[in-house]
């Protein structure tokens, strides 16, 4: 196992860590949109994608990676329109001043 | 790492640091509704971010395959997309998740296959280990996704499907594709077993999702993002990506964190939920209701006690989404709040078919958000209640949760209906809930029965409410 396995598995477990308390303030409220924004932001294989997509080693490659961006593009842009569609309908109750 | 990094090298690194701020800010966004939408804008940045920075890298050489991949993408999400996901009803919101969950992790897992046909017996040993978890995980939320999709829009059986020695196949499966992986990072020249673990990990996604009933989805379109997640994580191990790493792992903790949220909701433990095929085997437990009698009410008799009652809570349970009734209640809530009637509502963490798909639900009729309270906050308010409405929710309310120790849903934390001044439910006929358990809730002095479909009843009421 090389150092950089080693530096990845630190961010690895710090991100986790991070996830975790940033995730546990989420109020049940929200945890709908919480689910459909992570769901947007797995889409983030698109980094992925694009490198396999741009690469020149192979044909193959070229049409994998193809499919792979266009999956991904469809899972982010639907991901966060959906999610701005749910979180425009959360409003306050008008009348009462908060 | 320790060796200078070139200038492009350094420009993407300074990128992806930004990107991977702006995502954590963005989840940080939705710890409050008032914050939420900006916070989302700054998720969506920081995925920009990600797209430009990775454009930067030396390995992209040709861009019109990229070019090609992003409008199409673009085109199917906008144009096709857009329209589908502003109509489709908030009661569909699950499956349309589970279905972008596929289209993610098809890529994840295409990004695998790609990586390996390109490197086949030269991968190094640990990013081969990184590949076979993001390939088998990848085919496994995506084969899961779209069983889970198929269950929710009720194009296959939502009732558990279970065969003898299911679970006994699927771990023997489990443990062959970790063998398989192992195998791999001993000799990752063996492409056949790649293709194997591939089939494998396709295979157990259909078979895991199969024996799991329909009340049982939220848990596994939480895991499914967690897997979806984890396996973003491995393809940044695979090759040499942090942003792809830490945003993977926040998906993983988000989606681990939900589904151990909504088992406890439900008092049961991962593996029961996983490999207990719940509801497959209606065994009535726990008391019967023989020789007891539910107490009928006529609308116009609920309308005069609603609408003398100091405070009303009202109980929405999946049935009231079932019968689209949401838009009916918030009137019936508005003629309420008119008399000067205060109306709050109590939230089931389960109530619905993913995680807080109620209040999502309850949104959409313009029901305000600041009257929605989750079970702890309100359980203490039912002894102050002077109406419970209880509309098409039945085991979240069951007592016997609290008290029957023999009862199958014993332990479960419920919504305290039972210690409010009266109770008025609203169900559709006399029968036992989604589990199959008796509640005693439905034969308490204290409770009366508005037997009928839910917007019918609740339109009556109003109805009923205005002639008073």
């Amino acid at each position: 196992m090389g150092l950089t396995t080693v530096i990845q598995l630190y961010v690895f477990v710090l991100a986790g860590f991070v996830g975790y308390q940033v995730i546990s303030r989420v109020p049940p409220l929200l945890h709908t949109p919480l689910m459909s924004a992570a769901n947007a932001i797995t889409g983030i294989s698109l980094v992925g994608s694009l490198v396999a997509a741009g690469s020149d080693h192979s044909r193959l490659s070229n049409v994998l990676g193809l499919i792979a961006v266009i999956c991904a593009t469809v899972n982010v842009v639907g991901g966060f329109l959906i999610t701005d569609r749910m979180l425009k309908m959360f409003k306050r109750d008008g009348r009462k001043p908060s | 790492m320790t060796a200078d990094l070139s200038l492009r090298e350094l420009a993407i690194q300074v990128i992806y640091l930004a990107s991977s701020v702006f995502f954590i800010l963005g989840l940080r966004g939705l710890s409050g509704p008032e914050k939420a939408r900006a916070g989302m804008a700054q998720a969506a940045f920081g995925m920009l971010l990600a797209i430009v920075g990775t454009l930067l890298h030396q390995d992209i050489v040709r861009f019109d395959w990229i070019v090609a991949g992003l409008v199409i993408g673009g085109f199917i999400g906008v144009v096709i997309g857009r329209p589908l996901f502003i109509k489709v009803p908030m009661t569909a919101m699950p499956q349309w998740v589970a279905l972008s969950h596929a289209a993610g992790a098809v890529a994840a897992t295409l990004v695998g296959i790609n990586e390996y046909v390109h490197l086949g017996a030269a991968t190094p040993r640990g990013a081969m280990g990184a590949l076979g978890f993001e390939v088998f995980l990848g085919a496994l939320t995506v084969t899961g996704s779209v069983m889970a999709f198929g269950k929710l829009q009720e194009i296959l059986p939502g009732r558990p499907v279970t065969w003898p020695l299911q679970n006994f196949g699927n771990l023997l499966l489990l443990a062959i594709a970790l063998g398989l992986i192992i195998t791999l990072v001993v000799n990752p020249g063996l492409s056949t077993a790649f293709w194997v673990l591939t089939a494998i990990a396709a295979a157990l996604g259909v078979l895991m999702v199969l024996p799991i009933g329909g009340a049982d989805m939220p848990v596994v379109i939480s895991l499914l993002n967690a897997y979806a997640g984890l396996s973003a994580s491995a393809m940044g191990f695979a090759i040499d990506n942090n942003l792809l790493i830490i945003v993977g792992a926040l998906d993983g903790t988000s989606g681990l964190l939900l589904s151990i949220l909504m088992c406890r909701a439900m008092n049961r433990s991962f593996v029961n939920v996983l490999f207990g095929a719940f509801g497959a085997k209606v065994t009535a437990a726990g008391k019967s209701a023989e020789g007891q009698d539910m107490r009928a009410i006529t609308p116009d008799d609920a309308a005069v006690r609603l609408a003398y009652a100091g405070l009303v809570i009202v109980v929405p349970g999946y049935g009231l989404a079932v019968a689209q009734a949401q838009h009916a209640l918030r009137e019936l809530t508005e003629q309420l709040e008119k008399r000067g009637v205060e109306v709050k509502y109590a939230i089931h963490p389960v109530a619905g078919r993913m995680p807080g798909h109620m209040n999502v639900l309850l949104a959409e009729a313009n029901v305000p958000y600041d009257k929605l309270y989750d079970m702890d906050e309100i359980n203490a308010e039912f002894n102050r209640c002077d109406v419970a409405l209880v509309i098409g929710a039945n085991d979240v309310v069951n007592p016997a949760a609290r008290s029957d120790p023999a009862s199958p849903i014993y332990g479960m934390p419920i919504l305290d209906v039972d210690r409010a001044k009266s109770v008025i439910v609203l169900k559709r006929g006399k029968g036992a809930g989604f589990a199959g358990i008796e509640n005693e809730l439905f034969f308490n002095p204290k409770t009366a029965m508005l037997f009928g479909d839910a917007k019918a009843s609740l339109s009556r009421l109003v109805t009923e409410l205005k002639a008073l």
